[in-house]
């Protein structure tokens, strides 16, 4: 049997089915990212003076990757107007330029920028023990110019094993930027630019560490919800780029052949599902890299 | 700037079409370069202070804010859809605002440890 209205318009409805199915699924999706930045919200609302934090992400690595994606949403729109002028050449290549960009933010994601962070730690000192190490949080500096307090020191760890064995008394860590000079006014705000640890090594007693971890989703709430957001996005990301390859593949010019509104339509359906996911990173870019 | 229309099968008609689209296409490649200007534009007001860490919030979610109009109204079709679609959203809207409203209502149900 035949599906019905996969390329003619119901009558009642006035649209293809499937442009109906396709709503009322991102209809779902709006509800489920609307919990999880509810989620958001409310966790920031929520946190404590110092216990957000700020320029941990790479801003340009971010930027690229919007740049990326919102070039991919140009190249998707241009695939399904070629299908629409019936030039199958022209859609092969944008397509292919689209399943491109769809790889290239996964693998930033996956093996850049996901791999630094479980490679960064942080040590939250205890409220009593913070002025021991004012050398490195600059407290009073802070207090001066009105930022919010620091309470985290944060760096590369050179001894991992401290983690996990309890002889190690203590954390060595080569200090960021912010921790090796924290007086310094170019400090009080985060930077553009990506900057590395410092070559400065300090010796953090584990007995003034409140809680120490790398930055994992167990770090902080700005992390829990960074790594769960942009993993359903990047889930999303990789199963669009899926049904792109499909769409890409000879299979699918065989269905151009039979009839080419219908992939026309397919396309325009796995579009609007590619821009709903464009859509979300432009939300979650600005709230998790920059502000 | 709506959906180009349906292709004809009339080798004649099919030449004004085509044309049709290219239009289209003129104004899809504009909008990604707006949106392109725009992320740079969120980037360069994230470093400029305005006063309070909220306020830089509220300007960037605006330039976000637009960004996802002009996502939605051109590339997804919504500035001419079909009226069914419509009544989707709207009801998704209603329930989005629901979900957000509970945070509102969740803050001042807090125990007093602020």
């Amino acid at each position: 049997m035949e599906i019905p209205y996969t390329v003619s318009t119901r009558p009642d409805t006035g649209l293809w089915n499937a442009m109906v199915g396709i709503w009322l699924f991102l209809a779902s999706e709006v509800m489920l990212f609307g919990g999880l930045f509810s989620a958001y919200i409310f966790l920031r609302l929520d946190a404590p003076p110092g216990m957000w934090p700020h320029g941990l992400l790479n801003v340009p690595v971010g930027t690229m990757n919007t740049a990326i994606l919102i070039m991919s949403s140009v190249t998707v729109v241009l695939a399904w107007a070629a299908l629409k002028m019936r030039k199958y050449r022209a859609y092969w290549w944008y397509m292919l330029a689209t399943i491109l960009c769809g790889v290239i933010f996964l693998t930033v994601k996956l093996v850049y920028e996901w791999p630094q962070k479980f490679d960064h730690f942080g040590a939250y000192i205890k409220p009593e023990e913070l002025g021991k190490y004012e050398q490195y949080l600059g407290n009073e500096h802070a207090a001066a110019k009105g930022l919010p307090p620091r309470l985290e020191i944060t760096g590369h760890l050179h001894n991992r094993a401290a983690l996990n064995d309890p002889n190690i008394k203590d954390y060595e860590v080569a200090l960021d930027p912010l921790n090796a000079d924290p007086t310094s006014p170019a400090m009080d705000r985060p930077h553009f630019f990506y900057m590395p640890p410092t070559d400065k090594i300090a010796k953090i007693e584990k007995e003034d560490v409140q809680y120490a971890t790398m930055f994992l989703p167990k770090h902080s709430a700005y992390f829990a919800s960074y790594f769960t957001i942009t993993g359903l996005h990047g889930m999303h990301v990789l199963g669009g780029v899926l049904v792109f390859i499909y769409m890409w593949l000879p299979v699918s010019k065989r269905l151009y052949q039979r009839n080419p509104e219908h992939l026309a339509n397919r396309v325009e359906v796995a579009g609007l599902f590619w821009h709903f996911v464009d859509l979300i990173w432009i939300f979650v870019f600005p709230l998790f890299y920059l502000l | 700037m709506n959906n180009p229309p349906d292709v004809s099968q009339d080798p004649k008609e099919y030449e004004e079409y085509a044309h049709n689209v290219q239009k289209h296409v003129r104004g899809y490649l504009m909008v990604g370069g707006l949106l392109l200007a725009f992320t740079a534009i969120t980037v360069a007001l994230s470093y400029v202070d305005f006063g309070a860490r909220k306020a830089n919030i509220a300007v960037a979610m605006f330039v976000a804010t637009l960004k996802a109009g002009l996502v939605a109204a051109i590339f997804m079709h919504l500035a001419a859809e079909k009226r069914l679609i419509y009544r989707i959203l709207i009801f998704t809207g209603f329930f989005v605002f629901g979900l957000f409203w509970l945070i509102f209502l969740a803050w001042y149900d807090y125990p007093v440890f602020h």
